[in-house]
């Protein structure tokens, strides 16, 4: 027998169930991209409405007014950079795309990571897919979602919510586990519901490791994007395409630059907003 | 001290609770209630260990109740059972006449809202939470609107002490006034029962020994009934009316300081009680002799002539009256009778603790 007649190949059988989804489901995955397009598309023109020299002080004064100087100050100091560096319309795109996506990835990633902190049979049945999710190297995720949604943005923000689930979820399911257990017992014994021992005790709790989850989220979703400029999502992923294929060295390092810049800015406003009120570096008694 | 009033209204009764933790802790709750296996048997036959077994307490109102016992004796466990954070695998616990396991889980809450508060080990302070946000806490899970809630809390802190500090975090607070929070915490929502978990253990002695007065000091002037848990017989003495000591999940002796001092039921509790100053826990009764006796062994003594006291008097107060009188013996008055004598031999056994029924005057 030849040994080469067993070789297993998953594909084999995957990718005929995307094409049968493809054939079958077609309606439903075009209203999901026409959706997803919708809400990409508004939150692009509502960055992009304004022009820098406007946009750029009305966010700063508004992380200045609602969030910190500090944060501020760092806002202020990554679009100006995005904006010299020239570009602004690229920055805008990825920021939508990565917003919108990280969004998503947390509205799965976090009821499902409590979930998995209350039920340790679901926790053992999520954490191997998981660790596929995780290492299967991200331009996997493209292939499916270029055949179900075609060249864009719609297949390139499906892969990033994808890939953004996996660091959210099992930070959120740590960041669960980790709530003090007298904390909790201290809720059950004064007669508080469900909903206020979630709300009022072990999400304040968690809101350290929650942020951490939220970070990795945000950081990979932006490696992601970039990674998407493959199948043409634009954006700075485009422009960093554009500088590897044709030997940029330029335009592909100041594209770099820009994406840090972006990814600090989400960084610090999302951990600026979320900790709004809260004294800093408290940690659990 | 010892007379409570029988009348008194029982607000925690307990009838024969078992806790059995274990993956088979349900058939060896039913082994035990109907073969009656001792809890050796349990962790052998049904590898399950017993956590409190066959215990019975009734806490009066108006009453502090210490469990006392070392760890690992269940003392935490039946606490826990008190306000159902653990479910008992069998036995029955009423709570101002309410069988505790009949209710749903609104109204397990609303009980524990407004009947039961606790107080923890740990403390357990929101860190995110000014003091006063922490004192309220009981309150805004009540759906209590947030003037009122901040107006009875600051009352609270002020109670234990902490009026000046509601703006403070639970970190910048020390460890005696974390609890001070904690206790302000659960006399906010104003319960009749006070459940306290080694409330004061973490902290220094001199700490420890001020919070103990001022805690009974508290709860008695507000009228709260309070369940006091402690591994300290010193504490425990020193807060309780009445003490419950718990061996190995078995609740071995229920009595006021005095009795458990001076007639522990076995070896354990003597040990224990070894180390208490009796001095002002032992009182005349306990250690006086009977006149027929002292008269038998003092033929010309005219009883008279003894200096008085009454039998509440303890032994301090004893050893003065010895000191100012040119006679070694004092007489025990009640009701213009004298009922007993002690004399500095009896007032030696006494300060050992051994109590009346061993003095051998010979």
């Amino acid at each position: 027998m030849n040994p080469e007649s067993f070789q297993l190949s998953p594909g084999k059988y995957l990718a005929p169930t995307v094409d049968w989804l493809n054939t079958n489901f077609h309606p439903f995955f075009d209203g999901l991209a026409r959706l997803i397009e919708a809400v990409l598309g508004g939150v692009e023109v509502a960055l992009l409405f304004m022009p820098p020299y406007a946009f750029i002080p009305v966010v700063v004064i508004l992380t200045a007014a609602f969030i910190s100087i500090r944060v501020a100050v760092i806002t202020l100091i990554s679009l100006f950079f995005c904006w010299l560096a020239g570009f602004w319309t690229a920055s805008m795109q990825t920021l939508a795309l990565v917003t919108v996506a990280v969004i998503i990835s947390v509205l799965i990633a976090f009821p499902l990571g409590i979930l998995a902190s209350r039920h340790k049979k679901f926790e053992a049945t999520v954490r191997p897919v998981l660790d596929i999710m995780q290492t299967v190297p991200p331009w996997v995720y493209l292939i499916p979602a270029v055949m179900i949604f075609s060249l864009g943005r719609v297949p390139a923000i499906i892969a990033t919510i994808v890939y953004g689930i996996p660091p959210m979820l099992r930070l959120t399911t740590l960041a669960f586990n980790q709530v003090p257990k007298d904390l909790l017992e201290l809720g059950q014994a004064t007669g508080a519901s469900p909903k206020s021992i979630l709300l009022k005790i072990e999400i304040p709790s968690a809101m350290p490791t929650l942020l951490v989850g939220l970070n990795q989220c945000i950081l990979l979703s932006l490696a992601m994007v970039v990674l998407a400029g493959l199948v043409g999502a634009g954006g700075l992923g485009a422009e960093v395409t554009r500088g590897l294929t044709r030997m940029e060295m330029g335009l592909g390092l100041r594209a770099g630059l820009a994406i840090v810049a972006i990814a600090i800015l989400l960084d610090r406003l999302s951990k600026g907003a979320l900790q709004r009120g809260r004294p800093t570096a408290r940690t659990a008694a | 001290m010892n007379t409570i009033n029988d009348a008194n209204e029982v607000l925690v009764d307990c009838q024969s609770v078992w806790k059995i933790f274990g993956a088979r802790s349900s058939a060896a709750a039913k082994a035990v209630s109907e073969r009656g296996l001792s809890k050796s048997q349990v962790l052998n036959e049904f590898n399950c260990v017993v956590g409190v077994s066959g215990a019975n307490l009734q806490v009066r109102r108006g009453e502090i109740f210490c469990i006392m016992g070392l760890s690992g004796s269940g003392k935490s466990t039946l606490i826990r059972l008190l306000n159902r954070l653990i479910e008992p695998s069998f036995g029955k616990i009423t709570v101002k006449g309410k069988d505790i396991a009949s209710l749903n889980a609104g109204e397990l809450r609303d009980m524990r809202a407004r009947n039961i508060g606790m107080v923890f080990q740990s403390v357990a302070l929101l860190p995110h939470r000014t003091v006063l946000e922490n004192a309220a806490f009981g309150l805004e899970v009540r759906g209590i609107a947030k003037d009122e809630r901040n107006q009875i809390a600051r009352a609270a802190l002020e109670k234990v002490g902490l009026g000046d500090w509601t703006t403070r975090y639970p970190d910048e607070l020390s460890g005696g006034m974390q609890q001070r929070v904690g206790l302000a915490r659960a006399l906010a929502a104003d319960p009749e029962i006070i459940l306290m978990d080694e409330p004061f253990s973490a902290l220094d002695p001199l700490i420890r020994r001020q919070l103990q007065d001022e805690f009974r000091q508290l709860t008695k002037s507000l009228g709260k009934s309070a369940v006091f848990i402690t591994h300290d017989l010193e504490e425990a003495i020193r807060i309780g009316d009445r003490i419950a000591i718990m061996k190995d999940g078995v609740i071995v002796q229920v009595g006021t300081a005095e009795e458990i001092v001076t007639k522990p039921v076995d070896d354990y509790v003597a040990d224990f009680v070894a180390g208490i100053s009796k001095i002002h826990l032992v009182r005349a009764h306990s250690v006086m002799q009977p006149v027929a006796e002292y008269k038998r062994l003092h033929p010309d003594a005219n009883l008279d002539s003894l200096l008085q006291t009454s039998p509440e008097a303890d032994i301090a107060a004893l050893i003065d009256l010895t000191m100012q009188s040119d006679r070694d013996a004092v007489a025990v008055v009640e009701n213009g009778a004298i009922i007993g004598v002690v004399t500095t031999r009896g007032l030696l056994r006494g300060v050992a603790g051994t109590s009346a029924a061993a003095v051998d005057d010979r």
